[in-house]
């Protein structure tokens, strides 16, 4: 009498076949652990930094200068308007030249080897730690001025934010239909006119979110305005002059022995990361809209 | 104007327009018309507009190969003087004394790699959980609103990390993971000497926190590119979820995830401000992880206006060169990677 | 008017697939002329070639003379110029979507840079009109975007766009192969009546829309032009068995 095979195999198979149900389920477990673990720090931080951040932040914030030294109240209304000038000053030099270099990757550049490397290049770019940026503006614009500016700071800023509005200018674009541009073309409209005309006025939308992120990403940034812009405890009105700027007065605020300084670092940090938030979700409202892939 | 019309499937008459071509204005040769075609006749080639058009956007892309070479001439130029007087041992030496003028690298390179290491150690492992639980096993209403707070998270800047670190990190590391990590580690050697809660665990620490979104939404990004017939495939031969994950998805992508823990270390390798405000800056080379340190760019941040003499500003700004040479390669390989599995579709901005 | 389209030894080249050889035919002026063939045969490279958007692609070569009345369209004048006298419809709409259905329809005079309002009222007027789309848009001219119209108001858009320019010829590449039957017949009606004013040149892959439309027809096959010749004969008694074979359906 033979035995019977299919029972001998069922008990190895169920054995086999907990073991993979087994790892499977444990394999989720980490997933799921990971996944809890990385969420726990952000609550954490951005719980803190509101809950900070609240606390100190008033009206006086936004309307006055730093108190002197020990003395309490005061704000950062000169890093804000600091900030704002010297995001202007990028966003006349950067933007305009990212456009136009988004526009020869998607309009003029399509499958040519040149646009390839220029695409490459601007995504390393992007990867360049800010800092160097810094010391190499430092060493064009500081060094033979002899003093830090505002234009020193807008300079850096606006090389920072060239790749960055080159890639998105140029992913919108590739979103307008060739049909679109045919249409123009046809009606003998010529190429430039149809680029402006017919290819950015589509991809406008797209466009100006690309430029606010880019806008919002230089708005953080600390490292290249150190040996810039330099920062100022005052107000400052000329370009060729130290300015204050936002995330720079954190920076000098945060390691600061001062309390009272630590209460205006706190607050300036919540205002930044309203503006990052209020970016981010402006994105994600396009993303949705399937005009800018933003990642969703 | 009638055809005549042959017989086989019957052809109706045109169906009855209004008569609308009557109209006066529309006869040929109407005053309208040739007023428009008079104008568009004057109107020239745009040929000379064409051409420049095109060259300045020409001329704005190549901006961007301006934009390194500048950066790459300017810094090779302004360091020259460390360059002659240390030549490649800058590079390979300790000392670090602005006094005397005597100027290594070593301390910062380490730095640099003891962070970086530590952060990947701690990143890479949760954000490939992250990225495989938002992109395989997680309910359709969360992925949303997870990966919104990815970004959102990528996207705080470096000081503020800092601001936090300063205030939380360093006290809970030097009031309570430090005395725990050399209670139960201390025989390592990785957890000796004082612990003032800066130093490189840390900066380590906040790196990984940092370095994590970027990792995790790449990872994701590239695990979407597997095409679902993949999935389907493994799943078909009778696979678990995980089973089909790792052999169907991750086997797939895992040079594009390479790639991505690339770009997260390009990023761990350059980072700054929340790095100077938490290392300690002092430049060290030692064992233990409580030891304060410096990096390639807290170096620069921390001593750089501070820098008295030619030597000294062209030591630092030769470390800037290094750091830039360094940071470009990486991410090249590393872009290159991630295209590979991606075939150039844009995938995240760095 | 319309004007007359002499074409000699028209070669054309997509990188190195040859897709037109040596064609030669005279296109009458005022009268529609349809161009069929199975898919692929290169009647619609033929059509770009006569307005010179076949050089809009990189990899496209074109050699041979292409006479629009007096003019050489590859020696005597730019693509640019070319393309202002010559107007097109493609076949699936292509709108601008972001103009209103008045900027659409004006927009070959205004992204040329013509200004005067008036003109430009009667003109949007007229080419709507003789689009037959005036009666359904008229009140929602500068209300409504080009995109927001149905597909066969868009098609009748775009026609009345072409028309706009007030061209010497019409080019129409299978313009209601994406319609519905109903826009379709309409459209037809439209090349009927639009033929005494202009010259109109149809690709089709309807044999009966090109049997209800047009005087002539061309039958193209693998990128030579196999046949040319009325409507009636090419229908009832074509010359060559290739032809014959198309027309009962053989092949294509």
């Amino acid at each position: 009498m033979q035995p019977s095979p299919i029972n001998v195999r069922s008990k190895a198979m169920s054995f086999h076949a907990a073991r993979r149900a087994a790892t499977n389920h444990f394999v989720s477990g980490l997933a799921i652990l990971a996944t809890v673990i990385v969420l726990a720090p952000l609550a954490a931080i951005l719980f803190y930094l509101v809950y900070k951040g609240a606390s100190s932040l008033n009206l006086a914030f936004f309307t006055h200068i730093p108190a002197p030294v020990g003395e309490p109240g005061g704000g950062m209304a000169n890093s804000i308007m600091g900030s704002g000038v010297i995001l202007v000053l990028a966003s006349l030099m950067g933007i305009p030249v990212g456009i136009a270099a988004g526009v020869y990757l998607a309009e003029f550049g399509r499958g040519r080897m040149l646009a390839n490397a220029v695409r490459f290049t601007a995504d390393v770019l992007n990867g360049v730690p800010s800092i160097v940026m810094g010391i190499a503006i430092y060493s064009l614009v500081v060094m033979p001025q002899k003093h830090f500016s505002a234009l020193a700071g807008g300079i850096v800023l606006a090389i920072m934010m060239v790749p960055t509005v080159t890639r998105t200018t140029e992913e919108m674009l590739s979103t307008v239909p060739h049909a679109v541009r045919e249409a123009a073309l046809g009606l003998g409209v010529p190429k430039w006119r149809t680029v402006l005309s017919v290819s950015l006025r589509t991809a406008s939308p797209g466009i100006i979110t690309g430029c606010m992120l880019a806008f919002a990403r230089v708005a953080g940034e600390t490292a290249p305005l150190l040996f810039t812009a330099f920062g100022n405890q005052f107000w400052s009105f000329k370009l060729n002059e130290p300015i204050a700027a936002l995330p720079l007065q954190i920076f000098v605020y945060a390691i600061s022995p001062y309390d009272e300084w630590h209460r205006l670092a706190w607050a300036g940090s919540l205002v930044l990361i309203a503006l990052i938030m209020v970016s981010v979700t402006l994105v994600r409202i396009y993303a949705n809209r399937g005009v800018l892939k933003g990642g969703s | 104007m009638t055809t005549e019309r042959e017989p086989g499937p019957s052809i109706p008459a045109p169906s009855s327009l209004a008569p609308v071509v009557a109209d006066a204005d529309m006869a040929p040769g109407g005053a309208a018309p040739s007023v428009i075609r008079e104008y568009l006749s004057r109107r020239g080639s745009g040929r000379v507009a064409d051409n420049s058009f095109a060259a300045l956007m020409l001329l704005c892309g190549c901006s961007i190969f301006a934009i390194v070479a500048f950066i790459l001439w300017i810094l090779t130029a302004r360091s020259h003087l460390s360059l002659v007087q240390f030549g490649w041992k800058f590079f390979s030496r300790s000392a670090w004394d602005p006094v005397s003028g005597d100027f290594g690298a070593l301390p910062f390179i380490y730095g640099t790699l003891a962070t970086s290491f530590l952060a990947l150690l701690m990143a890479v492992p949760l954000a490939l959980g992250v990225a495989v639980f938002v992109t395989e096993l997680c309910p359709k209403p969360l992925r949303a609103p997870i990966s919104f707070l990815t970004e959102l998270l990528a996207a705080i800047p470096s000081v503020v990390y800092g601001l936090w670190g300063v205030f939380v990190l360093v006290p809970l590391m030097r009031d309570v993971i430090g005395p725990f990590l050399s209670k139960t580690l201390g025989w390592t050697g990785f957890f000796e000497g004082p612990n003032f809660g800066v130093g490189m665990l840390t900066a380590g620490i906040i790196l990984a926190i940092m370095v994590l979104p970027i990792i995790s939404s790449l990872t994701r990004d590239i695990m979407l590119a597997v095409p679902n017939s993949q999935r389907e495939g493994v799943l078909a031969l009778g696979a678990t979820r995980w089973e089909m994950i790792r052999v169907g998805v991750l086997r797939n992508s895992r040079i594009g995830i390479v790639g991505a823990v690339m770009l997260g270390l390009g990023r761990a390798l350059g980072e700054t401000m929340a790095v100077t405000m938490v290392i300690g800056n002092h430049p060290n080379i030692s064992k233990s992880l409580f030891a304060p340190a410096n990096t390639l760019a807290s170096v620069i941040a921390g001593e750089f206006t501070e820098a008295t003499g030619d030597l000294y500003l062209s030591a630092l700004i030769e470390i800037g060169l290094a750091l830039f040479l360094v940071t470009i390669v990486v991410n090249a390989i590393a872009r290159l990677m991630v295209w590979a599995v991606t075939r150039g579709a844009p995938v995240g901005a760095a | 008017m319309g004007v007359g389209i002499q074409v000699e030894n028209l070669n054309a080249w997509y990188g190195a697939n040859h897709t037109l050889q040596d064609i030669n035919l005279h296109i009458p002026a005022n009268h529609a002329t349809a161009l069929i063939g199975p898919s692929g045969c290169g009647k619609s490279t033929f059509v770009r070639c006569l307005n010179r958007m076949h050089e809009t692609n990189p990899i496209a070569r074109a050699t041979g003379i292409v006479k629009m009345g007096e003019i050489d369209v590859y020696k005597d004048a730019s693509p640019v110029e070319i393309r202002r006298r010559v107007g097109m419809v493609f076949q699936r709409p292509n709108p601008f979507p972001t103009m209103s259905i008045y900027d659409n329809v004006a927009s070959g005079l205004k992204l040329n840079g013509f200004r005067n309002k008036r003109v430009l009222d009667e003109t949007v007027e007229r080419s709507l009109k003789q689009a037959a789309l005036w009666e359904e848009v008229k009140d929602d001219l500068k209300k409504k975007s080009g995109a927001s119209l149905s597909g066969g108001q868009q098609q009748r858009m775009c026609i009345a766009r072409a028309l706009a320019v007030d061209p010497e010829v019409l080019l129409m590449d299978e313009p209601a192969s994406a319609l519905d039957p109903v826009s379709t017949s309409k459209i037809e009606d439209l090349i009927f009546q639009l033929k005494s004013q202009y010259t109109i040149v149809i690709v089709t892959h309807n044999m009966q829309q090109a049997a209800r439309v047009a005087e002539n027809t061309g039958f193209f096959l693998n990128g030579k032009m196999v046949e040319f010749d009325s409507t009636h004969k090419i229908f009832t008694n074509p010359r060559d068995k290739r032809t014959e074979d198309y027309i009962t359906g053989r092949f294509g």
